[in-house]
C-alpha cells in the first residue's frame, strides 16, 4: 500500500494505482477527455494535469499515467493548474466550437469564450486517441489509426477507405466522447451492399458469441441479439468482455 | 581469457603501426575535408583536380579525404603534409589554387598566402593553430579527431588511441565502468543534461535479460550539425563508446539512430560497423573477452520529433513516432518493453575519453555543475561559423566574439539563440554568463544540443521567434493538445503581430499561453517550445511594442511595417536599382533622383542590396 496525500487529504491506495484512480476514490474531480478505464492510460489530452511535489521538486504530470508513490503531495487545483486548464480548455473550444463535451466543461470550469481563432467551425474531433485506441487494444482489429501530424492530424482508416480489418463494432463510435467518429454505420452499410458467403456476424468476430452467421442481411435492428447486448451488458460487448476478462 | 586477449591486441598492435605510418607516412600527402560542409563548398572537385594533378606528374604524394576540421567558414580545407616538416591547413581552396599546391607540395614547400595555420611542426609565416584566433580558445575534447584522421580507417582511429577504452572496460567489471562516469560527472549531451553514469545503473539494475542502448543520432534542429560532424569525423568513437555501454549495462544489442538526411554520416557509421566486426571488436567474443554485441542502423524517418526518446522508440518499432508519458522511463521500459539506454552522439564520442583517461582527467574540465566540453555550431550572422568546441564555463562572450570573431559587415550583436529552435534568444547583456546548463536556464534558455544562432540588429526578434514557431507548429506530433494547438495559436498571433494587426492584450495572451505548453506539454518538444517567446517577451518587450503600438518594425523585417524610400541626398540616379527591381517599381532619368512606387513595391530588399551609395532608406 502507498500512500500520498492530494488536495491535503491523505490516502491510502495499492501500489501501481493511478494519481487520477486515487483522486476519484477521494471524490475528486479531475477532467479528462482521452482517459477510459477499459484502455490503457494515453496521456493527450492533458486537462488531467496536476501539480506533484516530490522531495523539494515540483512538476506538472498528468495524473491518468503517473502511478501512485510514498510521499507524493498532489495539487489538483492550485492557482497554476487552474490557470493552465483554463487556456487549455480555451484551446479546446476553438477547436471543436460546437462540441457538446467541450462546452460542458468549459462551463464546469468557468470558461465561457475563447480568445483563439476557429479555424473549422464544424470540427469535432478532439484527437483524444480513444477510438484508435479501442480499436487496437481491446477489439484487437487496429482498422484506424492517426493520419498526418500538428495540426494536420486525424483520425482514418487507410486511404480513406473502410476495410475488411473494421469487424463495424461500433467500439470507436460508442467511446468518442463527442460523437465524431462514425464508422459502425458506414462499414455495416458496406458490409449489407456486398452480401457474400460470409456473414459473419460481428459479435463472433468481437468473441461475444462463439459462432453465428447474420441471418438478417446486416440489418443489426431486426437481430434480437444486436437489441439486447448491451443492455445486458450494460456496457459496449468489446470493453465489457475485456474488462470481465472473458474474452 | 588472456591468451586469447593478447593474440588479439596483436591484431591491434600491428593496426596501429599501420594508422601511425598512414597518418605520417614517408612520403608527403595532401589530405581534403570531405565532409558535408566541405563538399557543400566543393571539396570534390578540389580532391579530383589533387588526384589528377599528382598521376598526371607522377608525383609520389597522398591524397586523403578526412571530415570537418571546425572551421566551415573557410572551407574548403586542404591539409598538406610534409614529412618532417610541418602539417598546415590551407583555407578556402579552388581546384587551381590546389593543382598549384600539388606543385609546392612536390616541391617541398609551403604555400604562405593561403595557409591558415600549422598543425604540427612550424612553417615560417605561418601561425600555429593554437595562436589563431578561432582555435585559440577550443579545448577538442570530442573533436579530436574529427579532421586529423581518416574517418574511414580503423587504423588511423586505432593510432590514436582508439579502443584501448574498450580494452581497459572489458578488463573491468560493469559496475566499474557505470561508477566511473558516474564520477565523471558526465551529463547527456542531447539537451535535458540528464547525468549519464545514473542513466546507466538504472538500466542495469532493470530486470530483465534482454537489455538494449540506441546512439540517438536524429538530429533535427535548424542550424545545428555537431552529431553529424562527430559522425562523419569519427565514427569509431561513437561505435566504441556505444559497445562500452553495451557491455555496461549488459546489452547485446545495439541501434543507431540517425536521419535520413545525413548519407554520409550513416555511410561512415556503416563502414565502421564493418571495419569493427572485421577485426573482433564488435560482434561475437569482442576482444576475446565472451562480450557480444552487435549494432544496427535504423534510418530516421524525417520528423524532429524523432529525436524524442520514447518517440524515438516507437519509430524504431516501425510505429508512429508519439512520445508517451514517463514513467516508466526507457531505461527500465524501453525498446519492446526492455530496459534501454538512449544516448545522444556526442555522449557517447566522450565515453572512451573517459575510460582511458580516467574520471578525475574528465572532470577536471567544466565547471561545478557541468563538467567537460560541449560541441556548439555557431551559425548565423557571425564572422566565423563553424564548429567549435569549448571547456565548459566559458562564457557566452568569449563564444562570440573572441572564437567566433563577432558580427559581419560592423553591425551589432543583438542576440543569441541557445538550443536550437526550443532555446532561448540571449539578449547583450548576459553574454558574460558562463556556459553550463544550469546557468543557461536561469537565462530562460536552455543547452540543448548545441546549436547557437546568432542575431545582428537588423534582425527582428518578433519575426525570428515567428520562425521557431512555424518550425515548430510543422514538426509538432500532434499528440497533446497544449503543443498542438497552443504553438498553432501563438504562431497566428506572432503573424498578426508582425503584420500590423497586433493588440495590446495580445502580449498577455501570448504569455499565458506559452505558460500552458510549458506546463501542460506531454513531451520535451512543447515544455521547451515556448523558449524563444518568454525570452524575446522578457529581454525584446519594446520591439513587441514597437510593432503593436507604433506598426514600426525597428529591425526593418516585417514587410507590411516598412516601406522602402530613395535618399534624395545621396541618390545619385545610377539607374542600378531600377535594374534590380522585378516589379519595375522604380523610375527615375539618369543622374536624376529615383522613386519608389509603393504601390507596385513588394519590399524584397533587391534595391536595398544594389545600391552601393546606401541610399534606399527602410523605414
Amino acid at each position: 500500500m502507498v500512500t500520498l496525500e492530494i488536495d491535503g487529504q491523505k490516502v491510502e491506495v495499492e501500489e501501481g494505482t493511478t494519481v487520477l484512480q486515487a483522486a476519484r476514490k477521494l471524490g475528486i474531480e479531475i477532467p479528462t477527455l482521452c482517459y477510459n478505464e477499459a484502455i490503457q492510460p494515453y496521456g493527450a489530452c492533458r486537462l488531467c494535469v496536476v501539480e506533484v511535489i516530490m522531495g523539494n521538486v515540483s512538476r506538472f504530470q498528468s495524473s491518468c499515467s503517473l502511478p501512485v508513490a510514498d510521499g507524493m503531495t498532489v495539487k489538483t487545483n492550485s492557482e497554476s493548474v487552474l490557470r493552465g486548464r483554463k487556456v487549455l480548455l480555451e484551446l479546446y473550444l476553438a477547436r471543436c466550437p460546437q462540441s457538446k463535451e467541450v462546452k460542458e466543461l468549459c462551463e464546469r470550469y468557468g470558461v465561457t469564450e475563447t480568445r483563439f481563432k476557429t479555424f473549422d467551425k464544424m470540427e469535432d474531433c478532439v484527437l483524444c486517441g480513444l477510438c484508435v485506441r479501442v480499436c487496437d487494444e481491446v477489439v484487437g482489429a487496429h482498422a484506424i489509426d492517426f493520419v498526418g501530424r500538428g495540426t494536420e492530424r486525424r483520425v482514418d482508416v487507410p486511404f480513406e477507405r473502410l476495410w475488411d480489418k473494421c469487424l463495424a463494432c461500433g467500439a470507436c463510435t460508442y467511446v468518442c466522447p463527442t460523437g465524431h467518429i462514425q464508422n459502425e454505420g458506414r462499414r455495416i452499410g458496406q458490409l449489407r451492399r456486398n452480401l457474400g458467403t460470409e456473414r459473419k456476424c460481428r459479435y463472433m468476430l468481437m468473441g461475444a458469441v462463439s459462432s453465428k452467421i447474420c441471418p438478417n442481411n446486416y440489418e443489426c435492428w431486426r437481430c434480437e441479439y444486436d437489441q439486447r447486448t448491451e443492455y445486458q451488458l450494460g456496457n459496449h460487448p468489446a470493453l465489457a468482455l475485456k474488462t470481465t476478462g472473458k474474452k | 581469457m588472456e591468451g586469447v586477449m593478447t593474440s588479439r591486441s596483436g591484431v591491434l598492435e600491428s593496426l596501429r603501426a599501420e594508422g601511425v605510418k598512414s597518418i605520417s607516412p614517408d612520403c608527403s600527402k595532401i589530405t581534403v575535408g570531405m565532409a558535408t560542409c566541405g563538399i557543400a563548398q566543393g571539396a570534390r572537385g578540389i580532391f579530383a583536380a589533387i588526384e589528377e594533378e599528382v598521376a598526371a606528374s607522377k608525383l609520389d604524394i597522398a591524397v586523403e579525404s578526412t571530415a570537418c576540421i571546425g572551421f566551415c567558414q573557410v572551407e574548403p580545407i586542404v591539409e598538406v603534409y610534409l614529412p618532417g616538416k610541418s602539417r598546415t591547413l590551407y583555407q578556402q581552396m579552388t581546384p587551381d589554387k590546389s593543382r598549384e599546391l600539388v606543385a609546392a607540395t612536390a616541391r617541398g614547400e609551403v604555400k604562405k598566402e593561403w595557409a591558415l595555420c600549422t598543425v604540427e611542426g612550424t612553417a615560417e609565416g605561418i601561425p600555429a593553430m593554437k595562436e589563431i584566433p578561432f582555435y585559440k580558445k577550443q579545448l577538442k575534447v570530442v573533436t579530436r579527431n574529427c579532421g586529423f584522421i581518416s574517418p574511414r580507417s580503423i587504423a588511423e582511429y586505432i593510432a590514436r588511441d582508439g579502443y584501448l577504452a574498450l580494452s581497459k572496460a572489458l578488463g573491468m567489471k560493469s559496475d566499474e565502468v557505470i561508477d566511473e562516469m558516474s564520477h565523471s560527472g558526465l551529463r547527456g549531451r542531447g539537451g535535458a543534461g540528464f547525468p549519464t553514469g545514473k542513466k546507466w545503473s538504472f538500466a542495469r539494475n532493470a530486470p530483465g535479460d534482454q537489455k538494449y542502448v540506441i546512439c540517438n543520432g536524429d538530429e533535427g534542429d535548424p542550424g545545428a550539425y555537431m552529431d553529424r560532424a562527430v559522425m562523419e569525423g569519427d565514427p569509431f568513437a561513437v561505435l566504441e563508446g556505444l559497445t562500452i555501454a553495451a557491455y555496461a549495462i549488459g546489452s547485446s544489442q545495439g541501434f543507431l539512430y540517425t536521419r535520413e538526411e545525413y548519407p554520409l554520416a550513416r555511410e561512415m557509421m556503416d563502414n565502421a560497423i564493418e571495419s569493427a566486426k572485421k577485426y573482433g571488436l564488435l560482434g561475437k567474443n569482442i576482444l576475446g573477452s565472451g562480450f557480444d554485441f552487435d549494432v544496427r542502423i535504423t534510418k530516421g524517418a524525417g520528423s524532429f520529433v524523432c529525436g524524442e526518446e520514447t518517440a524515438l522508440i516507437a519509430s524504431i518499432e516501425g510505429k508512429l513516432p508519439n512520445p508517451l508519458p514517463r514513467p516508466p522511463y526507457p531505461a527500465i521500459s524501453g525498446l519492446f518493453g526492455k530496459p534501454t539506454v538512449i544516448n545522444n552522439v556526442e555522449t557517447l564520442a566522450t565515453v572512451p575519453q573517459i575510460i582511458r583517461n580516467g574520471a578525475d582527467w574528465f572532470s577536471s574540465m567544466g565547471t561545478e555543475s557541468t563538467k567537460g566540453t560541449k560541441i556548439f555550431s555557431l551559425v548565423g550572422k557571425i564572422n566565423n561559423n563553424g564548429l567549435v568546441e569549448v571547456p565548459m564555463g566559458i562564457s557566452l562572450r568569449e563564444i562570440v566574439f573572441d572564437i567566433g570573431g563577432g558580427i559581419p559587415k560592423g553591425r551589432k550583436f543583438k542576440a543569441v539563440q541557445s538550443g536550437g529552435p526550443s532555446g532561448g534568444l540571449i539578449p547583450e547583456e548576459c553574454l558574460d554568463t558562463p556556459v553550463d546548463y544550469e546557468h543557461l536556464e536561469a537565462l530562460g534558455a536552455i543547452m540543448g544540443s548545441g546549436g547557437m544562432i546568432v542575431a545582428d540588429d537588423k534582425t527582428c526578434m518578433v519575426d525570428m521567434t515567428k520562425f521557431f514557431f512555424d518550425f515548430l507548429n510543422y514538426e509538432s506530433c500532434g499528440k497533446c493538445a497544449p503543443c498542438r494547438e497552443g504553438i498553432r495559436q501563438a504562431h497566428d498571433i506572432l503573424e498578426d503581430i508582425c503584420s500590423g494587426e497586433g493588440k495590446e492584450e495580445d502580449l498577455e495572451t501570448l504569455g499565458e499561453l506559452a505558460h500552458t505548453v510549458k506546463d501542460f506539454s506531454l513531451c520535451a518538444l512543447g515544455g521547451t517550445a515556448p523558449n524563444s517567446l518568454l525570452t524575446t517577451l522578457r529581454y525584446f518587450k519594446d520591439e513587441y511594442y514597437a510593432h503593436i503600438k507604433d506598426k514600426r518594425c525597428p529591425a526593418g523585417v516585417c514587410k507590411k511595417l516598412i516601406t522602402y524610400h530613395v535618399d534624395p541626398e545621396k541618390c545619385s540616379g545610377c539607374r542600378v536599382c531600377i535594374k534590380v527591381c522585378p516589379q519595375g517599381a522604380i523610375s527615375g532619368e539618369l543622374k536624376k533622383v529615383h522613386l519608389i512606387d509603393q504601390e507596385k513595391c513588394i519590399k524584397c530588399g533587391a534595391c536595398l542590396e544594389a545600391c552601393k551609395l546606401d541610399a534606399i532608406i527602410v523605414e
